[in-house]
């Protein structure tokens, strides 16, 4: 490898699902690449790549972030959660059982990146008017479900967490 | 179970064997041509100001700041730009946070927004920046884009340069011989230009604490939430009687970058009115079309906004 190419390339270790990875990445791959193609972690998804669909939403360090807009390399030395962790720790079993319930997913393009988001607003916020949800969840698209089942699923897990079951 | 819910429910545990450490070379470095991806590039990940400096002098026109990521990464995903060298500042130490000195508030470059919106001097002491972190985008770029990003970009129809503007800002140019001040009226050169050299960061904004009384209004007119806006408001200042004091309206999505309506604002002070400053926005405002509207349509709705933004602010709201 020559000296032009050595800076196109960069060690990272990062925490995937609390599973601790190395791994020498193109700078130019961001962080869902190398999710899905690394790490074979497909539960990420790829709409648009320009930050507008939130098919990608991924947590990082805590936080909701684009997984398009970040590179693997600013990843480096981070905590990261894909849907697969979430689902496996449980944190979410609930918002799930909501979505299938309500039947907020048809195709499940937008589920991961939307289940992300939601996690992230019933966290910060759990009484969350239907407004909220509608706000918190504009950069989360999805062209099957038209939102109303998504904002049910996610009103009524509020509602659970708040011991209102059956509410909404 | 529908596909979907196989989708989400379907647990995996990362590929150990997928890769290998320093494995297949090509794969790696190898031009990835079956999607559009971002060009090639290299990155430094500076840990220090010299660091940076020393960065932008030895690649001049060729590096590009990478901050928040949230505009740059997008437009290198779409190839729309093509910079030899990504400078990611976001381990420099020093340059996120908002501390307040005497009667100045320093927002530091790297001051993320969903952290801006937060920080206790904004909401003790600017208000308008509190109104209108909700309007960028959405809460996944929120929690990644920095109000310096925002500024240096200097996107015609985004929220945080008219702030700036409304407020009195000055932008701290920082570069190896030292900083320098510009005020927020002079920074913003034009679509997508300002006064930043390709040896200078733009380190921090300087936010004058406003007076007592003062009060902000801020509103946009957009398709969809989160979305940039159409035409917008940002305003600040203090109610005299049936006018104004050190009113400052700042219009976006009306021109090539952020602009004072001083004609209108002069009419307000004086007591004139709503209508009569609405009328006098003509004098200000010389919006181009774009795809959101002809200019007599923007016109109209920076007329239309004036109204609420100023009637709210008049009531106290
Ligand atoms: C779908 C979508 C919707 C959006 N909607 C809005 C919106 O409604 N309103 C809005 O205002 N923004 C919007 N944005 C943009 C967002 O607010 C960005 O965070 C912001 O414009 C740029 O900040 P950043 O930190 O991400 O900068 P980056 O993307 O990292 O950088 C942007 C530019 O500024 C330069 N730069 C960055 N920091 C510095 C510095 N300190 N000194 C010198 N140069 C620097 C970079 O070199 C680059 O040219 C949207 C983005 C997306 C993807
Ligand atoms: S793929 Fe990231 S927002 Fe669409
Ligand atoms: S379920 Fe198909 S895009 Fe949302």
């Amino acid at each position: 490898m020559d000296g032009a190419s050595m800076d196109r390339v960069r060690d990272v270790t990062l925490w995937v699902n609390g599973e601790r990875v190395s791994r020498r990445v193109a700078v130019r791959t961001h962080l869902v690449d190398f999710l899905r193609v690394e790490l074979e972690l497909t539960g990420s998804h790829l709409g648009c790549e320009q930050g507008v669909c939130g098919a990608c939403t991924v947590r990082v360090d805590g936080v909701a972030v684009r997984g398009c807009l970040m590179l693997a390399v600013q990843a480096d030395g981070a905590r990261v959660e894909t849907i697969e962790g979430l689902s496996d720790s449980g944190a979410i079993a609930d918002l799930q059982a909501a979505f299938h319930a309500r039947n907020a997913l048809q195709c499940g393009y937008c589920t991961p990146g939307m289940l992300v988001s939601a996690a992230e607003l019933l966290a910060a916020n759990p009484a969350p008017t239907r407004d909220e949800i509608r706000a918190h969840i504009s950069g989360n698209y999805c062209r099957c479900t038209g939102y109303h089942a998504i904002v049910d699923a996610i009103e009524t897990t509020a509602a659970a967490r708040r011991g209102e079951g059956g509410a909404a | 179970m529908t596909g979907g819910d196989r989708q989400v429910f379907n647990n995996r545990t990362i590929n150990k064997n997928a890769a290998p450490l320093n494995g297949d070379r090509a794969r790696i470095q190898g031009e990835d041509t079956r999607k559009v991806k971002a060009p090639d590039f290299a990155y430094e990940r500076p840990e220090s100001l010299d660091q940076v400096f020393d960065l932008l002098e030895r690649h001049g026109d060729e590096a590009r700041i990478l901050a928040g990521g949230q505009s740059l990464l997008a437009t290198l995903n779409m190839r729309l730009s093509s910079p030899g060298l990504l400078v990611d500042i976001g381990r420099v130490p020093g340059l996120a946070g908002v501390a307040r000195a005497g009667q100045t508030i320093r927002i530091g470059a790297m001051t993320r927004h969903c952290d801006l919106a937060a920080a206790p001097p904004v909401q003790a002491h600017l208000p308008l920046l509190a109104r209108a972190v909700p309007h960028i985008a959405h809460p996944a770029i929120r929690n990644r884009g920095t109000i310096g990003g925002s500024v240096a970009l200097a996107d015609p129809a985004a929220e945080l340069p008219a702030c700036c503007l409304a407020m009195g800002a000055t932008m701290v140019l920082a570069s190896r011989g030292g900083e320098r001040r510009v005020a927020a009226a002079d920074f913003f050169q034009g679509l997508f230009r300002t006064v930043l050299e390709p040896h200078e960061l733009l380190a921090a904004i300087e936010v004058p604490v406003p007076p007592a009384g003062s009060v902000a209004g801020f509103d946009e007119l957009a398709r969809r939430h989160g979305d940039y806006a159409i035409v917008g408001l940002a305003a600040q200042g203090v109610p005299a009687g049936a006018g104004w004091q050190g009113l400052a309206l700042a219009f976006f999505g009306a021109d090539d970058r952020p602009v004072l309506a001083t004609a209108a604002a002069a009419v307000l002070a004086e007591g004139g009115g709503i209508a009569a400053a609405q009328a006098a926005l003509d004098r200000d405002l010389d919006p181009p079309g774009d795809l959101n509207g002809d200019p007599a349509t923007k016109r109209h709705l920076a007329r239309v906004l004036l109204g609420r933004v100023v009637g709210a602010m008049a009531e106290g709201r």
